[in-house]
């Protein structure tokens, strides 16, 4: 069984804790949904799980082992990571730019082994894509790409997959299909990390809420009892309603000050 | 076979049809029959020797120094993800034409052969050092305003060695150096190149895979276990072996490395790792092409090489920017 942990991480920029002592345990079959408002630190602590960046103080570790002291090509076979917005500098096809993700297993030349055509095939099935496979990445609508970069990070067959805001930008229709591949995913027995701020679908699809504020953990355990109005009012600063349950679940906010509302 | 494999096989035999035209071609004309027949007969003979001596070098050298070109012009433009990169954007031209203008300005190069391209050597090397060791650390962006700044100093260099020329003739010598040629080189020059354009040639080469994981940007291709700056060693280094020594013995030949790569992208696709074989041989054929094409030309004085590879260059570059600005959104 897969398990990622960070231990008390801190991570400092100029002197000033982007993370402060944050410890956060995760394992396979979880879909662990990191919320929290702009400049909380969810995109540093995404950074700093996949090993990506190093923290100041404290540590992350896989299966008990430092990340640190695992090799980037062992992490990156077992870990896949999407930033915010991904992109392709170059209009290569989505074929291509899906096999990117095996980039740990490619041979240095030639053509790509059979087995490896297949993965590709899958991920494409996967993710809806395989009418455009050839297509150029650039000529990709916002949710088309973000389905082939989620297709390319799951080509590895990763078992952990860490997403830095992956329903940015995608439209409800789209929103909605990117969070039920990422459960599915979880359902599968891997470990899925995203942070997300559509708090009605986090509280809908995620199986572990793990709230941070200015870098400081708020709030941290299962879906159902974690995401309440209190946490969001610690977290957000607005005043939430939560209603429903499961796969009903719903999070309405408004803002505390009374000088903000609408007329 | 692959489209990549097709269009280098087909610049290879291409390159090998306009190798032989070039070994006749000149102000002489040297009839094939005639080499031929020279060649497996005994005694010296002039048809042999002008084959052998002059343009048999000068042709290995414009394919060698051609290829690096491409090369490494297909490569930068991997690492900065930058249509607009060619091979003298880390510094290393500049450093390797100042190294060689100051053995021509203190006469060294007049009395030692290989005094210039040593000398061009050691400044490429110089230059790649002061770029890599002021982009360390930082990302791609840094590493290419590191490669300015060297450039600007070394052309700064030039421009003094220019100004305090001890007389015309020197600073006439200089600029005639800086206009880049392949003219009266000789196997000296070969092979004084050859083990640095095949050790940065190497170097270059084996970048593919991690240009095609940087196409995602720095983030992912490190999640993706490439390792960068092992990517900008290779890079920057290869680039100062390989055209440092080139412009170490040709002087500054613009344009080559920039337009390989987009020539050759249409045919083989736009995956970093499949443009360098092409614009590596593209590059050679370009090359070989315009300096047959300097030795036919002719209104007065010799046209220098690197003067008609700008002449030609820079409009291919125009329409590059007009094409980059109506794709512009």
């Amino acid at each position: 069984m897969t398990a990622l942990a960070a231990r008390s991480v801190t991570v400092s920029r100029g002197g000033r804790a982007i993370l402060d002592r944050v410890s956060l345990a995760a394992a396979g079959g979880e879909f662990v949904a990191v919320i929290g408002p702009n400049g909380a630190g969810k995109s540093t602590l995404l950074a700093a799980l996949a090993g990506l960046l190093e923290p100041t103080t404290g540590h992350v570790d896989l299966d008990g082992e430092d990340l640190r002291r695992i090799p980037s090509k062992t992490l990156a076979l077992r870990r896949a990571y999407l930033p915010q917005n991904p992109r392709c500098e170059w209009p290569i096809s989505v074929e291509r730019l899906v096999a990117l993700g095996l980039t740990p297993i490619l041979p240095a030349i030639g053509r790509l082994p059979v087995a490896h055509e297949r993965r590709i095939g899958e991920a494409l099935e996967r993710c809806d894509l395989l009418d455009r496979r050839s297509q150029a990445v650039t000529t990709l609508s916002g949710g088309e790409l973000a389905r082939a970069m989620l297709a390319r990070a799951l080509v590895g067959d990763p078992e952990i997959l860490i997403v830095d805001e992956p329903i940015a930008g995608l439209d409800p229709r789209h929103a909605l299909d990117a969070m039920c591949r990422l459960a599915a995913y979880a359902r599968s027995g891997k470990l899925v990390v995203a942070s997300i701020h559509d708090l009605t679908l986090a509280a809908r699809y995620a199986s572990r809420i793990f709230a941070l504020a200015s870098g400081r953990t708020t709030g941290d355990g299962p879906t159902g009892e974690t995401l309440t109005a209190t946490l969001v009012k610690d977290t957000f600063d607005v005043e939430a309603c939560i209603s429903g349950d499961a796969e009903s679940r719903y999070v309405d906010y408004r803002s505390a000050r009374p000088s903000d509302h609408p007329r | 076979m692959t489209r990549g494999g097709t269009v280098s096989a087909l610049l290879a035999l291409l390159i090998a049809l306009t190798a032989l035209v070039s070994l006749l071609a000149g102000r002489v004309w040297l009839p094939p029959v005639l080499v031929w027949h020279d060649l497996w007969s005994p005694g010296p003979h002039l048809a042999t020797l002008i084959v052998t001596e002059l343009r048999l070098p000068r042709a290995v050298l414009a394919l060698l120094v051609g290829a690096v070109l491409g090369l490494s012009g297909a490569v930068l433009q991997g690492v900065t993800r930058n249509p607009l990169a060619e091979p003298g954007l880390l510094g290393v031209s500049a450093g390797a034409a100042l190294g060689a203008v100051i053995t021509i300005y203190f006469g060294l190069a007049a009395k030692f052969a290989v005094a210039a391209p040593f000398a061009g050597l050691c400044g490429a090397l110089a230059a790649s050092l002061l770029t890599f060791a002021l982009g360390l650390g930082g990302g791609t962006i840094t590493l290419i305003l590191a490669g300015a700044a060297v450039s600007g100093l070394a052309a700064a260099g030039i421009a003094l060695a220019l100004n305090l020329a001890p007389n015309p003739y020197a600073a006439d010598e200089i600029m005639t150096w800086l206009m880049g040629s392949l003219a009266d080189r000789s196997w000296i020059q070969v092979n004084l190149v050859l083990p640095f354009i095949l050790v940065g040639g190497l170097m270059l080469a084996v970048t593919g895979k991690s240009l095609d994981a940087l196409s995602l940007g720095e983030t992912q291709a490190r999640s993706l276990g490439v390792d960068l700056q092992r990517l900008y060693v290779l890079t920057v280094f290869g680039t100062a072996l390989a055209v440092g020594a080139s412009t170490a013995v040709t002087g500054a030949i613009g344009f080559i490395g920039l337009v390989a790569p987009h020539l050759m992208r249409p045919f083989v696709g736009h995956q970093p790792s499949r443009v360098l074989l092409p614009a590596t041989l593209a590059g050679a054929l370009l090359l070989l092409c315009a300096d047959i094409a300097t030795r036919l030309i002719r209104f007065g004085p010799e046209l220098k090489l690197g003067v008609f590879t700008s002449l030609l260059g820079t409009p291919f570059f125009f329409w590059l920017v007009v094409r980059l600005r109506k794709a512009a959104p």
